[in-house]
């Protein structure tokens, strides 16, 4: 036994009801005390209770991501390769050439979101940032995913109002440039919105920094802002369900400092940067201080042994308890060679933040934690990390899938458009949240600070310059899924998330490089939940595997659900490509009259899932569109080709709202273009799922006159389908002719529904 | 020629002041760290943009105490060049260097995008003969509003001290200013990020002519029509 504890608090016994409200499982408890050989203290329970939630021990999906293809078969010597693979380390990190390299990895912060949004999505930026310099990067780029319930609702506004201020707040402030992102509204998202944040940063290979503890002796610093009792057991919080009680947990939210952490990330690489100082770092996240020390431990295969009393702390009387599941945000814990403790202090001390010796590095293999000269925890760190449970959860197909799955609108007796119509279709469709422009989202972001962002938010992906020494490189980024195909079919929902993010990349002129993604989904005990999970994480390994795309790290969020249900399945992927050259750059605007627009991948023929399905007619339901995973290659890779031949001037991928929404969308440049379409060629079953449908494998491009031709047999001996639709023009005007007549918007009033549909709903009156 | 780019803690711009003048203009450029008491020999100090301590209690209000700042206003007295971009003519303000206060937008939001500037006839380095009537440049702040009393306003206009004007106002400044001398005429600021618009991917090039026409005070070959 340790020794009793004279706060009586601490000293109390461990009953079921504590450990129920720890989260344990009742089996999950002898498991602790198998580990133990005794019962533990409270302090210990605590520190069992957030390793072992789903948030740091991926208990219910570890089994399940082995499937992720972590390594890139196509990496040469000097590109490609996966330096830090994913689950290693707070984020992977792949070779991009030249002695460089970049990290990258997406979080969710979802639940501190959906309780108090300015704070939980600012802190979700904050956690991610530091989960990239610590491993010696500098954060030169982030994005977000976002997804709320529709605009209609008052809390839902709250929620985008609050979640974009506290994403600005926090990124603007730091200084790394918002420059991308994706944002949905649906009703399966009320009152349990997503806030899924990526940071990728660049290094050069020597600088790779590891969160390992080795070298006995070697001192363990704790760096960074001092420690409260905010965001106590906030990982144990994000790993049970949102419910009317939620808001008691506020303080399980943590209060970010935007202003500390630029200090921290500059006073850290900084010290990263003197040769042979830095043995090991990690961040305090998730679980804090009992994450960051036993985490080290465990990696590097030694023990660690740290006294409370010299943790720097900013509120009085705390109890070993708070201070080891505090997660009060921009602190960092370091392991430093011995012998060299000055040389970090002056870099602190530089920096005015706190390095305070904590502690050391042992060979026990344990963790031991002590506070007023007292041992308040003795645990075998492979118990936390290792040790975890690891469940094989049970997977139903759910119901409702009998009846979405085998819908078609002929079976369900839906009229087809009429041109009357599809004439308001395009305004309903341009208009909805989910479609529209999110000019009044990233005009809240800096995304333009470090001078690299060259396609502002807005196009297919974000494209920045990466500054690399004294060279330069190109790298574009994309966000993608659609939860409602993942609703209606998790494996092929998760299939085109993939190729979607792909198919934007390549538009952009990126060759995809390696993807992280964030498994957003509901209570994994529910095994219809578990089926979406599991489903959509077989999409994405095959999909990754057939574009071989590695993933190099992720998050998992389960226990997304609000008293109305489970959210969509949403698997959030984000892949970077790398771009060549420079003048491969391509943007999804038309620029002149007179380009002529190519159809590559056919007409459009599917209904289900479709933006259209939900807008126009209130449903959610039939298949999601077929994945064909060879012709998206073969599309992508001639897409890929022709823009490297310098013969596409525009390009820009078919995804909700099908045909007609890419061809506004492309027309809602700088240069004020109009187009003339003649669809009345394609084959197409339906007016509405021509124009309207979201057949996967489809882009939009624009070409020059002279070189259509040229583009047409290209696409023809690459057994790409390719149609010549029209033609941009100079008139102002969107013009269709369809089988059933003409069609005609002007483009400056879509262009308006399209542009001011969320800014109008976020209106304050009085302030503009 | 050498350009002097202060570093507070939480400046954020730094870089890309230093790029803008090492990389763009290709001149000598070097960082001085808020701690000195020194700027040591320089022609131009800048004072990047950036959230310089937080913008805790007002942006630059805790700024202004750093050491360096003594030197500037030393150097400053001296006739010598000092350019404050976004936080750092926030700062410049503070410190009594140049006339306004900036104050949250009118939006209450932050606010990123490019701007049409008007040119005004400031004196005789910036003007329209230098920079031509209209330039573009991008923003990037949450307080932008620039305020001043009615006989500061009043010597600002008679003294052609206001730099810039919005053509759409974006924060709610009066007047539309978005950036303006010292009456002495060698010290500047703005909103607008001129190292912003430099690269040749940038939403314009025109921050080369803006701090050409600047250094011009100094250094009179550097005039040159932006390209």
């Amino acid at each position: 036994m340790l020794p009793p504890n004279p706060d009586p608090v601490l000293n109390q016994p461990i009953t079921p009801a504590l450990v129920k409200k720890h989260g344990l499982l009742p089996d999950e408890y002898e498991k602790v005390r198998e580990h133990l050989g005794r019962e533990p203290t409270l302090t210990e329970l605590g520190i069992f209770s957030v390793m072992w939630s789903e948030h740091c021990s991926y208990k219910n999906t570890r089994p399940l991501l082995r499937g992720f293809p972590t390594e890139k078969r196509g990496a040469t010597a000097n590109f490609g390769r996966v330096l830090v693979k994913a689950g290693e380390e707070n984020a992977g990190i792949i070779d991009v050439g030249d002695g460089w390299a970049i990290a990258f990895k997406i979080e969710s912060h979802n639940h501190p979101s959906a309780i108090e949004p300015f704070e939980g999505a600012a802190t979700g930026v904050g956690g991610i940032i530091r989960d990239i310099f610590t491993m010696g990067a500098r954060p030169v780029l982030l994005t977000n995913s976002l997804r709320f319930g529709e605009l209609d609702s008052p809390v839902t506004k709250r929620l985008l109002r609050g979640v974009v201020a506290g994403i600005a707040h926090y990124g603007n402030c730091v200084g790394v440039p918002t420059v991308g992102g994706d944002v949905y509204f649906d009703r399966s998202y009320e009152g349990n919105p997503l806030v899924n944040a990526l940071c990728l940063g660049t290094l050069r290979h020597d600088q790779i920094r590891r969160g390992k503890a080795t070298g006995l002796g070697n001192p363990v610093y704790y760096v960074g802002a001092a420690t409260g009792r905010d965001g106590l057991g906030g990982a144990a919080f994000a790993s049970k369900e949102l419910s009317a009680e939620s808001a008691s947990d506020r303080p399980a939210v943590q209060k970010g400092d935007p202003f500390m952490e630029k200090l921290l990330i500059e006073a850290c690489l900084e010290m990263m940067a003197v040769p042979g100082l830095v043995v090991g770092i990690q961040d305090m996240g998730a679980a804090g201080l009992t994450c960051s020390t036993c985490e080290t431990a465990s990696r590097g295969g030694a023990g660690i042994e740290i006294e409370l009393d010299r943790v720097p702390q900013r509120e009085s009387g705390m109890n070993s308890y708070e201070v080891m599941l505090s997660e009060s945000q921009e602190r960092m814990l370091v392991i430093v060679q011995l012998g060299r403790e000055r040389e970090i202090e002056s870099v602190f001390e530089k920096w005015d933040l706190h390095a305070a010796n904590v502690g050391t590095v042992t060979d026990t293999g344990r963790m031991v934690v002590r506070q007023h000269g007292t041992v308040v925890a003795d645990i075998p760190t492979s118990a936390l990390t290792d040790g975890a449970p690891v469940y094989q959860r049970e997977a139903r197909r759910p119901a409702y899938l009998d009846e979405t799955s085998i819908w078609t609108p002929e079976g369900a007796g839906l009229p087809d458009l009429d041109l009357a119509g599809a004439q308001a279709a395009l305004r309903a469709l341009l208009s909805h949240p989910t479609i529209a422009s999110k000019r009044w989202i990233y005009r809240q972001y800096d995304h333009m600070v470090q001078h690299g962002t060259v396609v502002l938010p807005g196009s297919d992906a974000g494209v920045v310059r990466l500054r690399l020494g004294e060279s330069e490189k190109f790298i574009a980024i994309s966000n993608d899924c659609n939860g409602r195909y993942c609703y209606l079919n998790p494996h092929r929902g998760a299939l085109i998330a993939m190729v979607e993010c792909l198919r934007n990349l390549v538009c952009a002129g990126a060759t995809p490089l390696a993807m992280t993604d964030n498994l957003n989904f509901g209570n994994p005990y529910k095994p219809e939940n578990f089926y979406q999970l599991k489903e959509c994480v077989r999409g994405l390994a095959e999909a990754c595997q057939f574009f071989d795309v590695p993933v190099v790290g992720g998050n998992v969020s389960l226990y997304n659900e609000s008293p109305d249900g489970a959210i969509d399945p949403t698997p959030t992927v984000s892949v970077v490509g790398f771009i060549e050259k420079e003048e491969h750059i391509t943007r999804q605007f038309v620029r002149a009259p007179g380009a002529r627009l190519v159809l590559l991948g056919g007409a459009p023929a599917e209904l289900g899932g479709s933006q259209f399905l939900g807008i126009v007619h209130g449903k959610k339901t039939g298949d999601a569109p077929a994945v064909d995973l060879p012709a998206e290659k073969r599309l992508q890779d001639f897409l890929l080709a022709q823009i490297r031949a310098g013969l596409v001037g525009a390009a820009h991928d078919l995804s909700e709202g099908g045909l007609m929404v890419a061809l506004s969308e492309m027309l809602f440049g700088p240069d004020r273009v109009g187009a003339a379409a003649d669809l009345s060629g394609l084959a197409a079953p339906r007016l509405d799922a021509l124009l309207f449908g979201e057949s996967q494998g489809r882009v939009l491009v624009a070409v020059a006159a002279d070189d259509e031709a040229a583009v047409l047999a290209a696409a023809k001996a690459a057994g790409v389908a390719a149609d010549g639709i029209g033609s941009s023009t100079g008139d102002g005007k969107l013009s269709v002719r369809t089988a059933l007549g003409e069609l005609a918007w002007p483009v400056s009033e879509l262009r308006h529904g399209w542009e001011s549909s969320i800014e109008t709903a976020m209106k304050r009156p009085g302030l503009s | 020629m050498n350009i002097a780019v202060l570093q507070f803690p939480g400046s954020n711009c730094d870089q890309d002041a230093y790029h803008l003048f090492a990389t763009g203009l290709g001149v000598p450029t070097r960082y001085v760290w808020h701690k000195e008491r020194s700027l040591g020999e320089t022609d131009l100090v800048v004072i990047p943009g950036g959230f310089a301590y937080g913008d805790y209690l007002r942006c630059g209000a805790i700024a202004r105490f750093s050491p360096i700042m003594g030197a500037v206003h030393e150097y400053a007295g001296k006739g010598g060049l000092v350019f404050g971009i976004c936080n750092g003519f926030q700062i410049l303000c503070e410190a009594g260097l140049l006339p306004g206060a900036l104050i949250r937008n009118r939006s209450l939001e932050y606010r990123c995008l490019t701007c049409d500037l008007a040119v005004e006839d400031a004196g005789p380095v910036f003007n329209t003969a230098a920079l031509g009537r209209r330039i573009r440049l991008p923003i990037g702040h949450g307080e932008g509003n620039y305020r001043i009393d009615a006989a500061g306003r009043a010597s600002l206009e008679t003294n052609r001290q206001v730099l810039l004007r919005y053509v759409e106002n974006p924060n709610g400044s009066q007047g539309d200013i978005a950036g303006v001398r010292n009456e002495e005429g060698n010290v500047f600021g703005m909103m607008p990020h001129p190292d912003r618009a430099f690269e040749r991917f940038h939403p314009s090039r025109d921050g080369l002519a803006v701090v050409r026409t600047i250094l011009s005070a100094r250094f009179p070959k550097m005039i040159r029509r932006s390209a």
